[in-house]
């Protein structure tokens, strides 16, 4: 098979504290070596100037297939992945049927295997139909290839299921993913309850609705001894417990999205001269207040991944009036230049940092064995401009869905190649 | 009968929340112009001649859906209504391409209710017209607060300075809202009372003060707006019955004793008697809820006279 030198990149691999220019030798899409090569054999990438790193990981993506391939498909949204830089993400089972057997996780490995783009890593749902009321068959999903479980989107609202879905996917090392929320608080709430809300007279989400989900969790998975991944934190109460929990060695990881370090409540009142429903995404919103609690949680290691949690919508579901809209916005092809842009040069996170909760953190939270440039490993590496500037503009997204946020923001950093088990699959 | 330089630059009238207060004054200046022609002999001018303005009620109204439509055939426009159960939103189709296809017939005004809050705003951006909030969901009613506004200057001949109590749920009010916008930034004092779980101590953060106990406030008020205690909130843990809502905050006679002799009694409408108002405040002295409903007229004149001569 094919050669690949990716020559005099400074090579970032956080798995193993490794930061400096060096090549990379590919062979048979494996890592072969890192350091200087001297041969010349086989395809030279010149990386001078660029950053090297384990390809990306994303470990909270909604791809709609089956079900809604109008929305995003396997094929679409692993394209997506690649030209974000990600290398390998993990798709939710709130698809139509849900991934809720043995086949359905096999059918999201085919249709990603077929497109031949990113690795694609089922997450399984936790209970059957994602109902929460009997344990789906845990066992064979992890048989099909679930790598983690959750009911996202629907959280488990019987502290009784959680705590045998958490006891039961021990038994498989599985973390159970928790979009944590309170749906009698939350009620119908479709943005923070704050100030905010309260001017544009929209109904509020309170941040409690998600911290008291997450109180909840925690202490399950302190009674059973499971893993807990709190899904999209965003609010300071929840890092707090998080925070707690983590000093006291229970069990639990925990992701952000870009969105809930960027934005506030407040672009809901003027970006777009008001109420943008590509504002509307669940947990909302929230407030500078939550921002900085997150930028503490990054930096201490509370919040261990980022991920998009890119949930794709057709425009005729997305431009109606807020209230009518569905939740959520797509992200995989911003999540890198947002977190590079607000977090790297802003000095929240070190680069290495940043790459770190991108690719070693999710892969070990997902057990998968990716997201280090170690010899041996799948020759999943990405590349990037750190001072490429560009203008977001989600027409030229190769996701289906155009429910971006960002649209006409300026950031920096690109991906100028991802390499996926060792064949270069996106080439800028 | 205008002043004939009236300055004025906004196309759209979404919310008191986005005006100033001058531009807050000249609506009432234009008001108190146009409240004159009713009193003639013949209540109609020329000014919105040739013009069509459509009534979009997505939501049930009897009160302001009338006042705008009487307002603009006052002006000499053509007004057509327009209301959600015999509309093609009942058949599904988007707010967006309804309104589209109305304006596609030569729309100059679009006067909207609605229960989504920002309805008026996503027309804005879809539609070439004038759009007009005639109330979206607890968002906004600015027609109302400024008819509201305008009473009050017109019986107190001023507005700095007063104190003004809205009460009732003021959490769910849209009335409430482009009252406490409106009125603060006239410099009034504006006081939230009500029931704790209808008044988030987030609008402290308006300027405005909050008090649980309308006895306590009730002998500094110079205006007390009266909301309407909606039936449906009482399933809602929001407050356990209407009868308990009456004893606490319901305002009679009894209770106005305590009040300043020259407070003014406003209320938005509908009424519940014997809710929050009882029917002796309701038509007593104090009163102007009838007086609201003529002012409602000539500000929704002003507001159609001054948006249309926006380019």
């Amino acid at each position: 098979m094919s050669t690949i030198i990716i020559k005099n990149g400074r090579v970032i691999d956080p798995a193993k504290k490794f930061d400096r220019v060096a090549d990379i030798l590919i062979e048979n899409g494996k890592i072969k070596s890192v350091g200087k090569q001297n041969t010349s054999k086989g395809q030279v990438i010149n990386a001078k100037g660029l950053i090297v790193t384990p390809g990306l990981i994303d470990m909270h993506v909604h791809l709609r297939e089956p079900g809604r391939e109008e929305e995003e498909t396997i094929a679409s949204g692993s394209t997506a992945a690649v030209h974000g830089g990600f290398t390998s993400i993990a798709c939710m089972p709130n698809t139509d049927p849900p991934i809720d057997d043995e086949a359905s996780a096999e059918f999201v490995y085919l249709q990603a295997k077929r497109t031949g783009k990113a690795n694609v890593f089922p997450i399984g749902s936790v209970t059957k139909n994602r109902a929460g009321k009997e344990l789906a068959e845990i066992g064979q999903l992890v048989r099909g290839g679930a790598v983690a479980f959750s009911d996202d989107g629907d959280p488990i609202d019987n502290a009784e299921v959680m705590r045998r879905g958490l006891e039961y996917a021990k038994m498989f090392n599985k973390p159970i993913i928790a979009h944590c929320e309170n749906k009698d608080l939350s009620g119908p709430g479709v943005m923070n309850e704050g100030l905010i809300s309260l001017e544009l007279g929209l109904p509020g989400i309170p941040s409690v609705a998600e911290e008291i989900m997450i109180h909840r969790d925690v202490m399950l998975t302190r009674l059973t001894g499971g893993r807990l991944h709190i899904a999209h934190v965003s609010t300071e109460g929840a890092i707090e417990l998080i925070r707690w929990a983590k000093k006291r060695k229970i069990k639990v990881t925990s992701e952000v999205t870009p969105h809930h370090f960027t934005l506030t409540d407040e672009s809901i009142k003027y970006v777009n001269g008001g109420f943008d429903p590509n504002l509307k995404v669940n947990p909302p919103l929230r407030t500078k207040k939550d921002i900085q609690a997150i930028y503490r949680a990054l930096k201490d290691g509370t919040i261990d991944a980022i991920v998009s949690d890119h949930a794709p919508h057709s425009p005729e579901e997305k431009d109606v009036e807020f209230s009518s809209a569905p939740f959520g916005m797509i992200g995989l092809e911003s999540v890198l230049p947002l977190i590079i842009t607000e977090l790297v040069n802003k000095k929240i996170l070190t680069l290495s940092e940043a790459i770190a909760k991108l690719t070693i953190n999710p892969a070990r939270i997902l057990g998968i064995p990716k997201g280090t440039l170690a010899v041996g490993a799948d020759a999943d590496v990405t590349l990037i401009d750190l001072k490429k500037e560009w203008v977001i503009d989600p027409e030229k997204f190769k996701s289906k869905s155009r429910n971006c946020p960002f649209t006409g923001r300026k950031v920096k950093g690109r991906v100028i190649k991802t390499i996926v088990n060792g064949k270069v699959v996106v080439d800028n | 009968m205008i002043k004939t330089k009236i300055k004025w630059s906004r196309k759209h009238l979404l919310g008191l929340a986005d005006l100033s207060a001058t531009e807050i004054t000249t609506i009432l200046d234009t008001a108190g112009s146009f409240k004159e022609v009713s009193t003639r002999n013949i209540k109609k001018v020329p000014a919105l001649r040739g013009k069509v303005v459509v009534n979009m009620f997505v939501e049930p109204s009897t009160r302001t859906k009338t006042s705008f439509s009487l307002a603009a055939k006052r002006l000499s426009a053509d007004i057509v209504d327009f209301s959600s159960s015999s509309s093609s939103l009942v058949k599904g189709e988007s707010l967006k391409d309804t309104a589209r296809n109305i304006e596609a017939m030569g729309v100059d005004i679009v006067i909207i209710r609605h229960r989504a809050p920002g309805a008026p705003h996503l027309l804005t951006k879809v539609l070439d017209a004038c759009i007009i909030n005639a109330g979206d969901g607890a968002h906004e009613h600015p027609t109302q607060g400024l008819l509201d506004i305008f009473t009050i200057r017109e019986k107190k001949k001023k507005i700095k300075g007063l104190k003004v109590a809205v009460v009732g749920d003021i959490l769910h009010s849209r009335v409430a809202r482009s009252n406490i916008w409106g009125l603060t930034k006239l410099g009034a004092q504006v006081i939230a009372v009500g029931p704790s779980t209808l008044i988030p101590d987030e609008f402290k953060e308006l300027g405005v003060k909050i008090s649980y106990n309308i006895d306590e406030v009730l002998p500094e008020l110079d205006v007390i707006n009266i909301l309407r205690i909606q039936m449906e909130r009482q399933n809602t843990n929001l407050f356990p019955s209407t009868r308990e809502y009456a004893r606490i905050f319901g305002i009679n006679s009894e209770r106005l004793k305590k009040a300043k002799k020259d407070v003014l009694i406003l209320h938005p409408g509908p009424i519940n008697r014997g809710v929050e108002i009882t029917p002796e405040v309701a038509d007593g002295k104090h009163s102007a809820i009838l007086e609201q409903v003529t002012n409602g007229l000539a500000v929704r004149m002003a507001v159609l006279y001054l948006v249309s001569g926006v380019k």
